[in-house]
């Protein structure tokens, strides 16, 4: 692509300005988001004990939720690239939901399933509804759901081959897989962790629904930004926006930084 | 180059197809029968896509067949897992482990296998020598040429002393001076071992080099074909 672009055919050059213009509209945004507020109101912010717990369940649950949703992200999307069988296009379709439906819908569906016989049951033994668990599988059913994909994607890209070989040397399917398709797709898994963390730290509806907005209990970043602007406190929405976004890029950095696409 | 008796070991065992059949969707090998003789230099050839690679597959255990048997000697290995029928498999670009050093190739087998670390790095040693990659032992497969990559991956196939040396294509991706110099390596290594020796190509060039026996696929069937056409 270098060369038509060192000729500036208008082709490349009209798809240079598109692309152009939409990045300045994304850095307008941030900027006038970021002008809005000053390091001191942004200390002032942070400084409140709502708003560090908040940063820190944010934090804590994004984490757990990233590495739940690799455990399950590694096996479906190994299983998706790998295997053939038939209502594949299906299986794959149904496991899109959660990117599909509108978050604040997913939020409701698991107050529901929670409202059922087997819901009670498990409510039981770990209480979701309404507590730090509920926040964590609200991520999670998301945050998950993306994660997947980024590991299908990952093992598409990466031969059965070496896999195979492996076999014939010794290796049953799990030690090949282990031993020589995971350690190749760590970047992948990176990849597939970072998304869901950033997935789930801008997770709001679901949490809302599922599990509160309780100060204190299950209040996470997104809550606090809602929670602020409620109250008419516009510095502090912008001053924890602010610090999610920093969040968020220092993720993309990272993904990108490795080398692989988000 | 070291004497190639110091890594031998393996007893040669011929291979025989008996009947076999495999399908999908339109694609499908019918009645396949053909046998290479223990310690024989076998070449198959045929179009692209006519299934020379996998019938390779059904030989290594990756496919199972939908009819029909698999001999390597007198061993029926038609339900035995890859790992157990004795085999060394050199793919086409020769898939090496894309996160292992060099070294870790040589000595995956044994490594598996649980053997000793002295005797891993005995075994790595010696064929690192024969193969003439002693001096890429802690490199990674992207550092290394399309040569040096093959030679690797069959210095990685013969660690656990197979009796059967099956090659898909090894030679297709070098230039002709280094594809030279790597058919004479296999044609020696063959021999010395005594392998038995089952290599696809498309080129009769590469046949003529090594075949002690021709095989072609057409029509989903394979059938002996005359050396001499091949020169």
């Amino acid at each position: 692509m270098s060369s038509p672009l060192r000729r500036c055919s208008p082709f490349w050059l009209s798809l240079g300005v598109v692309t152009g213009l939409y990045l300045l509209f994304l850095v307008a945004m941030l900027a006038a988001t970021a002008s809005y507020s000053s390091p001191g109101k942004l200390l002032e912010a942070l400084d409140k004990r709502e708003i560090q717990h908040s940063i820190g369940l944010s934090l804590v649950t994004c984490t757990v939720t990233a590495l739940l949703s690799l455990l399950l992200a590694v096996p479906v999307g190994y299983f998706l690239a790998r295997a053939k069988f038939p209502g594949k296009h299906w299986l794959e379709a149904a496991l899109d939901i959660p990117i599909v439906l509108p978050p604040m819908v997913m939020g409701l569906c698991l107050l529901i399933l929670f409202q059922t016989r087997f819901g009670q049951f498990v409510e039981r033994i770990v209480p979701f509804t309404y507590t730090v668990y509920g926040v964590v599988l609200a991520q999670f059913t998301i945050g998950a759901a993306f994660a997947v994909r980024t590991m299908r994607h990952t093992f598409d890209h990466l031969s059965a081959r070496p896999e195979e070989v492996a076999m014939t040397l010794g290796c049953t399917r799990a030690q090949a897989v282990w031993r020589v398709t995971l350690p190749a797709a760590r970047r992948g898994m990176f990849a597939a962790a970072s998304v869901a963390w950033a997935r789930s730290l801008g997770e709001f509806g679901p949490i809302l629904v599922f599990a509160g907005a309780t100060r204190f209990k299950t209040e996470v970043l997104p809550t606090t930004v809602w929670l602020e602007l409620s109250v008419g406190n516009l510095e502090a929405a912008v001053a924890v926006s602010l610090l999610m976004v920093g969040f968020a890029v220092a993720v993309l950095a990272a993904v990108k930084w490795l080398g692989e696409e988000v | 180059m070291k004497e190639l008796s110091a890594i031998s070991g393996q007893r040669s065992a011929g291979v025989r197809f008996d009947n076999l059949s495999w399908h999908a969707g339109a694609f499908r090998l019918e009645g396949v029968s053909f046998t290479v003789p223990a310690g024989c230099y076998a070449v198959l050839m045929g179009k692209t896509g006519c299934g020379k690679t996998t019938l390779l597959e059904i030989l290594c255990g990756l496919r199972r067949p939908t009819g029909g048997r698999v001999f390597i000697g007198a061993r029926d290995v038609t339900e035995l897992p890859p790992g157990e029928r004795g085999i060394g498999y050199v793919p086409q670009d020769g898939a090496l482990f894309p996160t292992m050093t060099v070294r870790e190739q040589l000595g995956f087998a044994l490594a598996i296998r649980q053997r000793s670390e002295a005797e891993i790095a005995a075994r790595v040693q010696e064929l690192a020598d024969h193969l003439g990659v002693a001096h890429l032992l802690d490199r990674l497969p992207q550092d290394l040429s399309g040569g040096e990559r093959q030679r690797v991956a069959l210095g990685r196939a013969l660690a656990a002393k197979p009796s059967v040396l099956l090659l898909d294509e090894p030679l297709s991706a070098l230039d002709e001076e280094l594809r030279d110099d790597l058919a004479a390596l296999l044609k020696r290594v063959q021999q010395e071992l005594g392998l038995t020796a089952l290599h696809i190509t498309h080129s009769r060039h590469e046949a003529a080099q090594l075949a002690d026996m021709m095989f072609r696929m057409e029509a989903g069937r394979v059938s002996e074909s005359p050396l001499k056409l091949t020169a």
